[in-house]
């Protein structure tokens, strides 16, 4: 059964930052990416690199070669290790390693958007602000 | 006999159109997709070339000049297995034993492949000269008497826009079946200074085929220039894993999405720890490439292929088997013999069992699939492998 | 249900994982200063003016950087950054609580990247470099921590000007080896380097070639990549080349005791260069008489590799294949701390499934074994 932890006031976590944080004995990476705040383990799925130390960044994208645009600014962390990039509201790393398919997870190619996301994820905790508390639940 | 239709007119038009796919020795038909035809000396183009540069050649007295490749001594051991190995002359200029080697293996086309030196001339007026005089030789001493050849248009190395030229030349006589190119050069193939090569290869439906061989503009070992030819064959392998990183990085694929490059001569075993290194790599380094959008190796799986021979390892069948599967794809390996290079003895190029159903594979259905222009009637019905 | 009372429980400090059990020995750890000031009191004072009023001579348009930017700040982990905003790997209190400490590791063998001694250009200051490079690492990081051990960098385009340097730290065994890039002005097989490999085997001491070098060439045989990928790819066939010429011209048939260390190349790649040796050593004997054994004989003998960036197969199997075919005796344990691609210990023990036998060996025995720690 999940607990709800009151892990940081609202101001303590200022838009385009991250912090770190503990509940429930888990080391949580909490993002405040425009307002809205998001939890990730804090623990890279590749080597376990804390992905709170990494930089929070836009996604680089080219519909042809050397024609470079950055998108999406702040939404994604790239973990301070190897770089995997990370969609910090969904946890769903950009680059596919091409493991067997886990069933949960579907490799989807959204509309507008040709990348391939597969199916390593970094673990996600639904967050909530209740007055000027930031909840996570674990 | 069918001929094609399409083509110069002439009794040896569309040389493999319309050729029954006769079984080889190994069972399925087979394609071989590297023999070396060499060019005898300089004076032989000089039938083929227009009066300014024959003028030239004869004034300065090119045509007594050897151009031998450093990459390539023609006595080496390696250069001609002995029974390929003519009386006289460099090796791979003996159409009879060439096509003692086709018809040993059963083969039922074959595409010729000119590594000439003249082609990496400083001067790209002459090696443009030199390689259209060298493809004229082609069409009128190997593709117009054995019509089980096709051939790779030789190109000046040193010239994309020359190059083009030499590309459009031959794109109507449909017995061309590639552009030459080398695993070492000036620039690195994904550049995109090659790009105009590209775009006309595309546009024609001609892969591209990187075969072993250098120019020398640079040292063929990263550390420098090393003191024994066999350091300079080996160091081939290394050239081509340079080239497929090139090639996926800058973005070749995501600008010509239905051209494919064909890696002739390289080794093939040093291509699937490549693939886990690049693709790792790319997962921390895909901001700096944003075009490459899928994982390298899967990039590679779609638009790479490579010829077997020779074939790097000890025990060639299980170790084959391995490589496919850790590509991914039974799509990416064309049967070569290499003729006359000496990599095995008899008709030993396979490096799978015959009944195996990579043979077919190899043998036939991924040459057939990867050169559109070469016509050979269909085999029996093919199984797809997943 | 919700809480009012905000929870305080002490974050989990960066960088420090639960430790790990096995006793690890790092063969790859970099040091760094502070900055380039660091340096000068090891200089002496003609050097110390050049360094200022010339710098560094080499083979490429940058004087204080590679041509190819790299891809994180520092080559480093985000997270290696000590407190006070030094470089990464230039804090050693900081490297002990974060690596040392944090991943149990029983020694680490330092690799100085410092200025390129090697491949100064000026062979007199690469010499007076190197000099000052390898008493910098003993006053600052081994007298310091125990646990480190230095190698013992060299000029190698000057053979006796090397040689001096190996001999006036080979009675300090807290060098374990010496130092030298991959890729220098000519391939390192080559005859001009054997006094050195000469005096590395008279004074019973390993060679550790890491990654890197700047010598003028491409580092392809094809001409000159672009990016950064292409170009950190490159370091493959450094080692690649620099394997082909050390066996083909002859170096550990002359110096079978020789004991040569590859450091951050990779292991995947060697396999089918032994393979590819084989093949054409075996049709090419008659230009190379000179080798009495295969190549890939001469790899087994008288190569060792070390793991990191660690390489990545889809399938495992194919990862502990590939340590089967290179020897898992000659594999050792490497982190590149505090560089971007750095290894986690525990990300290897379960990645390798080659048994506790072979880990052992590879997270310590072997480096032990190579360098004579206890």
């Amino acid at each position: 059964m999940s607990r709800r932890h009151v892990v940081a006031t609202v101001d303590e976590v200022k838009p385009g930052t991250s912090k770190l944080v503990s509940a429930g004995g888990r080391s949580i990476a909490l993002f405040n990416v425009g307002g809205s705040f998001y939890a990730l383990a804090d623990k890279c799925p590749h080597e376990s690199g804390s992905l709170c130390s990494g930089r929070i960044v836009g996604l680089a994208q080219a519909d042809e070669p050397g024609r470079y645009r950055l998108e999406r600014r702040g939404e994604f962390v790239k973990c301070p290790w190897h770089g995997w990039e990370f969609d910090i509201r969904t946890g769903q790393s950009y680059c596919d390693p091409s493991k067997t398919r886990v069933r949960a997870y579907k490799a989807e190619v959204e509309s507008g958007d040709e990348l391939v996301k597969g199916p390593y994820v970094a673990e996600t905790f639904p967050v909530t602000v209740e007055r000027n508390y930031v909840v996570v639940e674990i | 006999m069918e001929h094609a239709a399409s083509g110069p007119a002439g009794p040896a038009a569309g040389a493999v159109a319309g050729l029954p796919a006769a079984p080889s020795v190994f069972g399925p038909p087979a394609i071989d997709c590297d023999v070396h035809v060499a060019v005898p000396s300089v004076k032989t183009l000089l039938p083929y070339l227009d009066d300014y540069w024959r003028d030239q050649f004869l004034t300065r007295g090119i045509d007594r000049i050897s151009w031998n490749m450093t990459g390539d001594p023609p006595n080496a051991p390696i250069s001609a297995r002995p029974d390929w190995r003519p009386q006289a002359g460099k090796p791979g200029t003996d159409l009879d034993l060439l096509r003692g080697a086709l018809d040993a293996f059963g083969s039922s086309a074959a595409i010729a492949n000119c590594i000439y030196g003249g082609a990496a001339l400083h001067s790209e007026d002459m090696a443009a000269a030199v390689c259209r005089a060298v493809n004229d030789w082609i069409v009128k001493e190997w593709l117009d008497r054995e019509p089980r050849l096709s051939a790779s248009i030789v190109v000046p190395l040193g010239s994309p826009e020359l190059a083009v030229e030499e590309i459009e030349r031959r794109a109507g006589d449909r017995r061309f079946v590639q552009v030459l190119l080398l695993a070492m050069g000036e620039v690195l193939l994904g550049r995109r200074h090659h790009w105009p090569i590209y775009a006309a290869a595309e546009r024609h439906g001609l892969p591209i085929g990187v075969h072993a061989g250098s120019t020398y503009h640079h040292p063929t070992l990263a550390g420098g220039w090393g003191s024994h030819f066999i350091e300079d064959y080996v160091a081939q392998a290394f050239g081509f894993e340079n080239q497929v990183l090139s090639l996926v990085s800058e973005g070749v694929f995501a600008k010509f999405p239905s051209l494919k490059f064909v890696l002739i001569e390289s080794g093939v075993t040093w291509l699937p720890p490549a693939l886990w290194r690049f693709s790792k790599t790319w997962r921390g380094t895909r901001a700096e490439i944003p075009w490459v959008k899928r994982k390298p190796s899967e990039i590679v799986r779609d638009n790479i292929r490579l010829t077997v021979q020779p074939f790097d390892a000890p025990d060639g069948a299980a170790r084959l088997e391995r490589i496919v599967e850790q590509l991914g794809s039974d799509r990416m390996l064309l049967f070569s013999s290499d003729f006359p290079h000496w990599h095995y003895e008899g008709t030993d190029a396979l490096p799978v069992a015959p009944s195996s159903p990579l043979a077919q594979r190899i043998l036939f259905d991924n040459p057939v699939e990867t050169y559109p222009r070469l016509k050979v009637p269909p085999a029996r019905e093919k199984e797809t492998l997943s | 249900m919700s809480t009012t009372v905000l929870e305080r429980a002490p974050a989990a400090q960066r960088g420090t994982p639960t430790p790990v059990k096995l006793s690890v020995i790092d063969c790859d750890i970099h040091p760094q200063v502070k900055s380039p000031a660091e340096l000068m009191p090891f200089l002496p004072k003609q050097w110390q003016d050049y360094a200022r009023m010339f710098g560094g001579l080499y083979r490429q348009v940058f004087s204080d950087t590679l041509s190819h930017p790299r891809i994180a700040p520092d080559v480093a982990r985000a997270d290696a950054w000590p407190p006070d905003g030094s470089p990464p790997g230039s804090d050693v209190p900081f490297m002990r609580m974060q690596h040392l400490d944090a991943n149990n590791v029983e020694y680490g063998m330092l690799m100085p990247l410092n200025r390129g001694p090697g491949n100064q250009r000026n062979l007199d200051y690469g010499a007076a470099l190197a000099s000052a490079v390898n008493d910098w690492q003993i006053e600052k990081y081994v007298k310091a921590e125990p646990r480190l051990r230095a190698s013992i960098v060299i000029a190698h385009d000057d053979p006796p000007a090397a040689i001096a340097e190996i001999r006036k730290r080979a009675g300090n065994r807290n060098f374990t080896q010496i130092m030298m890039p991959p890729k220098s002005i000519e391939p390192l097989g080559r005859r001009r380097y054997w006094p050195i490999f000469e005096e590395a085997v008279a004074q019973n001491l390993p060679i550790a070639l890491h990654v890197g070098g700047v010598n003028g060439f491409p580092p392809t045989g094809g001409g000159w990549p672009s990016y950064y990928i292409e170009e950190q790819h490159t370091n493959v066939q450094g080692m690649q080349g620099l394997l082909t010429s050390l066996v083909i011209e002859g170096v550990f048939e002359r110096f079978p005791d020789l004991k040569v260390v590859l450091v951050e190349g990779g292991i995947a790649w060697l396999p089918a260069l032994k393979w590819r040796l084989d093949k054409h050593w075996k049709r090419l004997k008659a230009e190379a008489p000179h080798l009495r054994l295969a190549p890939s004989e001469y790899i087994r003998r008288n190569i060792w590799l070390t793991t990191q960036p660690l390489d990545e197969p889809d399938r495992d199997s194919d990862l502990a294949e590939t340590f089967e075919l290179v020897g898992f005796d000659r594999i050792m344990f490497s982190t590149d701390y505090p560089h971007w691609d750095f290894d986690e210990p525990r990300f290897l023990l379960g990645k390798l499934k080659i048994g506790k036998e072979n880990i052992e060996k590879i997270f310590s025995g072997n480096a032990k074994a190579l360098y004579g720690l206890a």
